[in-house]
């Protein structure tokens, strides 16, 4: 993988060096209603810089809603929300912007704009963000491209993809923005079986090859195994369990943890 | 009844003169509708009842009183405020405003069919408002929509010979005119009938072929 393609250069070294265990993300108290549904229930957790965390448990449990709140595509209705010690909420648009810019996200379904190239995909938003020149951004989006395996797709249009290389755009125009945190919400749900693997390749290679944060919520459990530093098990907006993915697999403390892993694996 | 080559030939320049102020109206009015349309609608989504408010109201009112109403109105109303303006000129600002309230419509449409998704997208890469509207919003509820607008072009064109009662000279006009210096009718009128025909079916073609290089 091209160094161009790291994340991070802009961050203060002391703040979040390499591989630290410096905390990046913060929920605290955090409660989140769609009408009289709870989703997430004074939730608090904290991710440390770098680390790969992975979201299980069954469907409606507020781990998307985790996510989304991250992304700001939520608001919560109670707690606080830090990101590398600036707060997302409460937070003025300003500051939201700012804090914004740490973090990328990837969809279920891909989410990327039709009426655009690929190659117009990735740079648009580094162009129109970041400031950077036509060339730098489409220099970095070649990289990207290269990295996913998609390098001859730049003057291809979304519709002439297939999801998977669809989905491989997406984690591409993310990347471009060099989060520091990656947030992945069931990017392979949407797939045709045999297209996943090439997707969950890519993002094995990001999470070996990159210190960037990543918060996956996934139904592959043998990837959550493999990239994750460590599993929550999410039941009806709490976290009811966490630990290391071995940890959580093989021997779970609860049996409401234990049955939802044998519906699923 | 007797058909008269002669009369028809004897028309052809006023047909000319008649055809030229239709297109007029018709490609002015129908860029005045596309534009203000699309002011309309975006006025519309501004989150301020300030805002809303009024611009719904003013539209409500123009769609839904009759364009001949609102001819007389600009046309002999407004001067007696000071305001004048050619005949035409009131005449394509007229209609532009009356298929504009429609238009609204079409795009407010297009504009809540672009997938959530989209903005979500838009939201997680940062792009500020403005860019998400016009980078990504507007290109694909436009293109949702050209079909519907080519519609409203059309029914425009057939709303063109009602600026007569401002005295403008369209085609319709210019047919009354010759068939009461020459007591011929039926070749005139004949004559602009099938121009009507040819106009609206060569815009839809262009329409059509503005679809599909539209299309992605």
């Amino acid at each position: 993988m091209p160094t161009d393609t790291l994340p991070n250069p802009g961050t203060d070294p002391e703040k979040t060096p390499a591989g630290s265990t410096g905390e990046l993300i913060r929920l605290e108290q955090v409660t989140k209603r769609f009408g009289s549904n709870t989703v997430l229930d004074h939730l608090d957790f904290s991710v440390d810089a770098g680390k790969h965390v992975t979201l299980i448990g069954p469907s409606g449990s507020g781990k998307t809603t985790i996510l989304r709140l991250l992304m700001t595509l939520l608001k919560p209705d109670e707690g606080t929300i830090t990101v590398d010690g600036q707060q997302l909420f409460p937070a003025s648009d300003k500051q939201v912007r700012e804090v914004r810019k740490k973090i990328g996200m990837v969809f279920q379904q891909f989410n990327l704009f039709p009426n655009m190239t690929v190659l117009r995909n990735i740079t648009e938003a580094p162009v129109t963000v970041l400031g950077l020149s036509k060339d730098e951004a489409v220099e970095r989006a070649k990289g990207l491209l290269d990295m996913v395996g998609l390098a001859d797709k730049c003057d291809a249009h979304p519709a002439q993809l297939s999801g998977g290389q669809q989905q491989r755009v997406a984690i591409a125009r993310a990347l471009a923005m060099r989060p520091q945190v990656l947030l992945l919400d069931e990017v392979t749900s949407a797939l045709d079986p045999e297209l996943v693997a090439g997707v969950l390749d890519v993002l094995r290679d990001i999470a070996r090859s990159t210190d960037i944060t990543m918060l996956c919520v996934t139904h592959e459990m043998n990837f959550a195994r493999d990239i994750s530093d460590q599993v929550l098990m999410f039941d009806s907006g709490r976290i009811i369990e966490s630990g290391p993915p071995e940890k959580i697999f093989s021997d779970p403390e609860l049996d409401r943890t234990r049955e939802f892993l044998s519906a699923v694996l | 009844m007797k058909w008269d080559w002669s009369a028809v030939s004897g028309f052809m320049p006023d047909l000319w003169a008649g055809l030229l102020v239709t297109l007029q109206i018709l490609v002015l009015g129908s860029l005045i509708s596309f534009a203000l349309g699309l002011v309309w609608a975006l006025l519309m989504r501004v989150p301020s009842r300030w805002v809303t408010w009024p611009v719904g109201a003013v539209t409500e009112f123009v769609r839904n009183t009759p364009l001949l109403v609102q001819l007389f109105f600009l046309f002999y109303v407004l001067p007696e405020w000071g305001v004048t303006f050619s005949a035409l000129t009131t005449g394509v600002f007229a209609i532009g405003l009356h298929y504009s309230t429609y238009t609204m419509q079409v795009y407010r449409a297009g504009i809540e069919a672009v997938p959530v998704g989209q903005w979500e997208a838009a939201t997680a890469l940062n792009l500020p408002l403005r860019r998400t509207w016009i980078a990504v919003i507007l290109p694909q509820a436009v293109r949702r929509v050209v079909p519907a607008l080519g519609n409203y072009v059309i029914s425009m064109l057939k709303d063109t010979p009602l600026v007569m009662a401002i005295t403008v000279l369209e085609m319709l006009g210019r047919a009354r005119l010759y068939s009461q210096e020459h007591f011929q009718f039926t070749e005139p009128l004949t004559v602009i009938g099938v121009a009507f025909i040819v106009i609206s079916y060569l815009a839809s073609l262009a329409l059509r072929a503005l679809e599909r290089r539209l299309a992605h």
